[in-house]
């Protein structure tokens, strides 16, 4: 073998080889990774969903499939609404401080307009989805409930303390076309 | 750069556990390979690379197609569609799956011409060829899953050959089919042993090919043993590292080949028609035979012999011999000299008859039929098997120009 | 050896392959498409929505996709591409695929065959043909119910639509000696026997943004397959200067 190798000459080019080589490796594993991104497919699927709103009754609730997610639609009566206010002192964020909600929906109701409640129904501590308990009683001052592990949650989809949930429910972007259709997937213009 | 076995640290632990350094000096940094390797000797380490980019690219439209007659075709175009950068995987499959075949016809050749199936080699020769038939099975097999029309009647023409083995045959086709036509039924087991069961044969066979190859070493265009020829420490003195030296050459192999590989997927994906054809745009219809059915190019020359032969059965045992003899290529040859380069006229001029043999049943088998073609096949078809026949004759006592000691 | 192999080949294939005679069509044009004439392509889909989509679908393709790649904003799309409605009633959404009102079994019915999907139709007959064979209906009364045939697919089920359009034109004639000896009579021009809306040059520029909506509805992401395409290999040529030095370095060593 050859005594004049140019060292510093191989490990420049092995290393720019390497690097230039990597680089393309990165740029191959691109395309591959988001092909696991929702398709158009899953996106027209997952495109906003209107609901009619108009044949719900105050006390009722209508569930919405968006993204394959229930998403809740509750119209409060004056009832449910008092009870708001009242039980702040159990609640774990009552603020919605560490919730996910559109910042039109960050006050007391969790909602555009306090009457309807447009909430994703997927209990924020595992998944499963709560269901709708609108009796007011001593022990529970209504609002939902998760079978799966016992989360409460008051009218307006907030979580009680002392329970496995950490945060509020989410609230969806919504926004009304009209007084009796809403839009449910994107904020709209106001 | 190399890792040096010094028995200790992160290395030594490793290698208390697992013979990594020791197989990494085995198979690359202390693999002796012949210097002298030329221009053909590339389609090896590139067939390798197109199997994996096969797995890889395979993987990913798995998580996407759908194995079922009414949803296959669509969840194909989804891919094609509405799969973020699908086109790009699903082209570098089809294109893929063409150049593992001309990869691998060049590799089989450079063995032909170079005697690399001589003895000592006749196992890798042999592995070779059973990879050689994973691979058709395979291609055959994934050609099915577009359902398409050339998908389907390819299928429905290649499983009806069974038909032709005599009393099982038709008990055979239909339990190849699991249906009384090619259907859902086909679709589904064919999916499954293109994905699962084949490449895992295939995976199998390639670490038995290179075992075995590096068993023995590697021959040259020379035909030389450079193991004949050692150093005082036992290293062949025709022979460099496989690492680093093949190493950087192969990449420069490779990256020739991505160049060609990648104006096919981007630019011409069809080929004309050859890599993608026409008709396995519409969707596969039992009740309609596209006027024209040709498989993909890489099985034409096969075809072809089976056109050429006017009976049923002749015709299907003339196409599968095709296959068989060359498995037997090691004793057809009786030779003693390996390389072309100082094998006699005759065996050059048999080669040649081989090769335009070959491209011709190639080109025919890709064409409708029609009475020149037909003669012109059968013309071909002889050519095809006279070499093995002319070769097995001339071996016996061929005149040869002495072979040097050392390689050149 | 391997020269005179390929020269051997080389001129021995294409006598076999001109062996078999061709095929009889007319007409028989060519058309270049192109794909950064988006203007074309867009009047090309108003004509596809307008009069293919009665009966045929574009199943794999979808409305905003069309409208995102031609350059339409989603409302025009939805005025002008989108003239379906869902099972509720309501229009079809701007996401969903183009398919059309027709269920399989009614065409069945209708037709006798369901007219075919044509998203892929530019692949599976080229444009050129798509291009002579919506220009190449001529009367033929022997033809109950239709009353035309097509010079390039000859009896064929799909009856004129855009004859309005077209107008009706009727076949000149012409008899000529193939190369086995046997004579045809073959079509060599139309005659314009009833004037359409539009003159023939505005008719074959309205078919030929058809069939580049056509082109660019089998691969919508041609495009995009060639920029990348581009990228990709002037990346590889410049890995190959590299990869060729760093080979020719270490070679040094081998004598």
């Amino acid at each position: 073998m050859s005594d004049e190798v140019d060292n510093s000459r191989r490990r420049f080019l092995t290393a720019g080889t390497m690097v230039v080589g990597a680089v393309g490796t990165g740029a191959v594993a691109v395309p591959f990774l988001k092909s696991w991104s929702p398709s158009a497919r899953a996106k027209t699927a997952g495109a906003p969903v209107q609901a009619d709103i108009s044949k719900l009754e105050p006390g009722q609730q209508i569930i919405v499939k968006w993204r394959g997610k229930p998403v809740w639609v509750v119209r409060r009566d004056q009832k449910a609404l008092d009870t708001l206010p009242r039980i702040e002192d159990e609640l774990r964020d009552p603020g919605s401080q560490q919730s996910i909600q559109p910042e039109y929906a960050r006050n007391e109701y969790r909602s555009r307009k306090p009457e309807y409640l447009i909430i994703e129904g997927i209990c924020t501590h595992l998944g499963c989805s709560p269901s709708y308990r609108p009796e007011i009683t001593t022990d529970f001052q209504g609002g939902f409930f998760c079978p799966c592990h016992g989360s409460k949650f008051d009218f307006a989809g907030r979580v009680y303390a002392g329970v496995p949930a950490p945060t509020n429910l989410t609230v969806p972007p919504h926004f009304f076309i009209s007084d009796s259709v809403i839009l449910i997937g994107e904020d709209g213009v106001v | 750069m190399s890792e040096k076995d010094t028995g200790t640290g992160f290395m030594g632990w490793i290698d208390a556990r697992f013979p990594l350094t020791k197989m990494y000096e085995e198979h690359l940094s202390r693999y002796y390979a012949p210097k002298n390797f030329n221009f053909w000797y590339f389609f090896g380490s590139l067939a390798l690379f197109v199997l994996i980019l096969q797995i890889v690219t395979g993987i990913f439209l798995t998580m996407h197609y759908k194995p079922d007659g009414d949803m296959a075709f669509s969840s194909v175009e989804y891919i094609m569609r509405d799969v973020d950068w699908g086109w790009l995987i699903r082209y570098l499959h089809s294109t893929g799956s063409s150049a593992f075949f001309i990869v691998v016809y060049l590799h089989m050749f450079r063995a032909l011409i170079y005697g690399s199936y001589q003895k000592p080699r006749e196992l890798i020769w042999i592995f070779g060829m059973f990879i050689f038939v994973a691979l058709m099975a395979e291609a055959f097999m994934g050609y099915l899953l577009p359902w398409g029309q050339m998908s389907y009647w390819g299928a429905q023409v290649i499983i009806s050959l069974f038909g032709a083995i005599p009393v099982v045959g038709d008990e055979l086709t239909l339990w190849i089919r699991g249906d009384f036509v090619v259907s859902d039924a086909t679709l589904n087991r064919f999916f499954a042993l293109h994905v699962v069961a084949v490449p895992l044969v295939l995976l199998m066979l390639v670490v038995m090919h290179i075992l075995a190859l590096h068993e023995v070493g590697s021959n040259n265009p020379d035909g030389v043993e450079i193991k004949k020829n050692k150093d005082e420490n036992g290293i062949p003195l025709d022979g460099i590292p496989f690492h680093p030296y093949y190493t950087v050459k192969d990449i420069l192999g490779l990256v020739v080949f991505l160049i060609l590989f990648s104006v096919v997927v981007f630019f011409m994906p069809e080929m004309g028609g050859y890599f993608l054809e026409h008709a396995n745009f519409v969707p596969a219809d039992q009740f309609k035979t596209p006027e024209h059915i040709a498989p993909v190019w890489y099985f034409t020359p096969y075809y072809a012999i089976l056109r050429a032969i006017p009976d049923k059965l002749l015709g299907v045992i003339a196409m599968f011999s095709a296959i068989i003899v060359l498995f037997l290529l090691p004793w057809i040859d009786r030779g003693k000299v390996k390389s072309v380069r100082y094998r006699s006229t005759t065996f050059k001029l048999l080669v040649v008859i081989l090769v335009i043999s070959f491209l011709g049943l190639g080109y025919l088998g890709a064409l409708p039929a029609t009475e020149t073609r037909t003669m012109f096949a059968r013309l071909f078809s002889i050519g095809y098997f006279g070499f093995f026949l002319g070769l097995w004759w001339i071996s016996k006592n061929e005149t040869t120009k002495p072979v040097p000691a050392r390689v050149q | 050896m391997n020269k005179v192999l390929i020269i051997v080949t080389g001129l021995l294939l294409p006598a076999i392959g001109l062996a078999a005679g061709g095929e009889y069509a007319y007409p028989d044009d060519k058309i270049e498409i192109d794909w950064s004439d988006k203007a074309a392509m867009q009047r090309g889909a108003r004509s596809f929505v307008n009069y293919c989509m009665g009966c045929h679908s574009a199943s794999y393709s979808r409305y905003n996709r069309v409208g995102e790649d031609l350059g339409i904003p989603e409302d025009l799309v939805r005025e002008n591409l989108i003239f379906t409605t869902e099972a509720s009633g309501a229009k079809t959404k701007v996401g969903a695929l183009m398919k059309n009102a027709m269920t399989p079994e009614y065409a069945e019915q209708a037709f006798g065959i369901v007219p075919p999907d044509l998203s892929l139709v530019a692949r599976s007959r080229g444009v050129d043909w798509l291009y002579n064979y919506l220009r190449g209906f001529y009367v033929d009364e022997i033809r109950d119910g239709l009353g035309v045939n097509n010079g390039v697919f000859a009896n064929v089920g799909m009856p004129h639509v855009l004859a309005d359009l077209q107008g009706l034109q009727a076949p000149k004639y012409q008899t000529v000696t193939d190369s086995n000896g046997n004579e045809h009579e073959v079509i060599v021009g139309f005659d314009l026997i009833k004037p359409g809306s539009l003159s023939k040059s505005e008719y074959d520029q309205t078919i030929h943004d058809l069939v580049a909506f056509l082109d660019y509805i089998a691969e919508p992401y041609k495009q995009t397959r060639k920029n990348v395409g581009t990228g990709v290999i002037i990346f590889l040529l410049a890995f190959l200067v590299l990869a060729y030095f760093l080979k020719k370095e270490y070679w040094k060593d081998v004598h």
